[in-house]
């Protein structure tokens, strides 16, 4: 889980800690472009895909977290 | 699996277009900041983009590329007796902007002239058109123009498309003759995904309308368009791309008996700096032997493949070199070209504004 967030993290470039109840989307950090780059993340280090219909229902960190692992 | 194969057929020569007025990314900030033109280019990689003015079309970009090659290469235009047009951003609905070419290039009445309508993958699948006509006996010679105003396409209000696309034109003669050797082809297609990239409105199926070229705020992020321009969902076009290209490009180099260090070049859709790398990086290419033109002229959609070996490889397609060619995007269709070229000239690029070469 504390590699999820470093690898979250890092995806999106956020130097603030990323907690797994945040709300991902409302980081000053996301847009289009983290989203692109998080997609790249879980190819690479997950070898998981989540399709955008999917993925716009995921709000938190945690919910992603789950949605990788389940996969 | 659709792979294709031929032989003794090949490119013996190209040129190309653009428009003169380029768009400079960071300076793009009439609508957006320049903080936010600045992250998109350092994500996409994508600096320059050529436009085309209101008078230049698709065929005006082909139509320079293509008397700049017939001049440098003393092509008698007699001998020409296939033209190919491919374009999603044709003159008109009707006729085929290819006749329109025939006409204007003053090509023999003889000739066969059809269009083909499809998006990035398309330079590969038109060669493979080209290819089947001219392996047979009959044909002299083959002009494949592609050409595309993708500037004309996309709002310059919706931020997920306004800094990647730009304009630009082709043109490649094809000719038959045993040196080339062996050709590989591999297309694809998958329709469950044709609302990834689309222009919903303006076809027949929803039809022109005062209500369909209103432009409206179409998300959280305040992008705007209109339905008759077109969007992608980058997310899932990205997801398909990471799944499809690189499972792709494998099998057909596997299908040809082929190793994938083996090729001279590798020529990529420029699509992005960021789905370009990241898929370079996961098949473990060279990067030496990727041409790119990103930076400059940005994605071009089917021009982008010939453009990048127009720009890139100017003579250094000298001998028998063998390119592996790789494309994917709108419908959704994807390919990849194994190509021999030998001895392919290419012409200087020539710009063209007001619908004429300056």
């Amino acid at each position: 889980m504390e590699k999820f967030i470093e690898l979250f993290a890092e995806a999106i470039e956020r130097e603030d800690e990323v907690k797994m109840e945040d709300e991902f989307r409302d980081y000053d950090e996301w847009s289009s472009i983290a989203y692109l780059s998080v997609i790249a993340m879980l190819d690479e280090e997950y070898g998981i895909q989540i399709e955008e219909s999917e993925f716009k229902k995921l709000r938190t960190v945690k919910a992603l977290y789950d949605a990788c692992i389940n996969k | 699996m659709a792979y294709i194969q031929f032989n003794g057929v090949g490119i013996t020569s190209m040129a190309a277009a653009v428009p003169k007025r380029v768009i400079n990314n960071r300076a793009y900030t009439e609508i957006f900041s320049a903080e936010e033109a600045n992250e998109i280019v350092d994500k996409t990689g994508i600096e320059e983009r050529r436009f085309a003015d209101a008078e230049t079309c698709s065929s005006d970009l082909c139509f320079a590329a293509a008397e700049k090659l017939i001049k440098d290469n003393c092509i008698n235009r007699e001998d020409i007796d296939l033209l190919v047009f491919i374009s999603q951003t044709p003159d008109y609905r009707m006729p085929a902007t290819s006749c329109t070419l025939q006409h204007r290039l003053g090509l023999s009445n003889n000739t066969i002239a059809f269009d083909i309508t499809l998006g990035c993958s398309a330079f590969i699948y038109g060669l493979s058109v080209v290819y089947s006509m001219m392996e047979r006996s009959g044909l002299r010679k083959a002009l494949l123009l592609d050409g595309e105003t993708r500037s004309k396409v996309y709002s310059p209000r919706d931020r997920r498309s306004a800094f990647l696309f730009g304009d630009g034109g082709v043109a490649a003669l094809i000719e038959r003759c045993p040196k080339f050797g062996k050709s590989t082809f591999s297309m694809n297609s998958d329709g469950s995904r044709a609302d990834l990239i689309m222009i919903p409105a303006g076809g027949y199926r929803k039809m022109s309308s005062a209500e369909t070229v209103v432009e409206k705020v179409i998300d959280e992020f305040g992008n705007m368009r209109s339905e008759e321009q077109g969007y992608m969902r980058g997310g899932d076009v990205f997801n398909f791309v990471i799944r499809e290209i690189p499972r792709d490009i494998k099998n057909t180099v596997a299908f040809a008996g082929k190793e994938i260090d083996c090729f001279d070049y590798v020529v990529f859709h420029q699509a992005n700096n960021f789905i370009n790398s990241y898929i370079s990086k996961k098949m473990k290419l060279n990067p030496e032997k990727i041409p790119s033109t990103i930076a400059k002229f940005g994605n071009t959609s089917s021009v982008s493949v010939p453009l990048t070996i127009v720009s890139e490889l100017q003579g250094k397609l000298d001998g028998k070199k063998e390119l592996l060619l790789t494309a994917f995007g709108v419908g959704m269709t994807w390919a990849t070209g194994i190509v021999p070229f030998v001895d392919c000239k290419i012409s200087d690029i020539v710009e063209v504004e007001h619908g004429c070469v300056v």
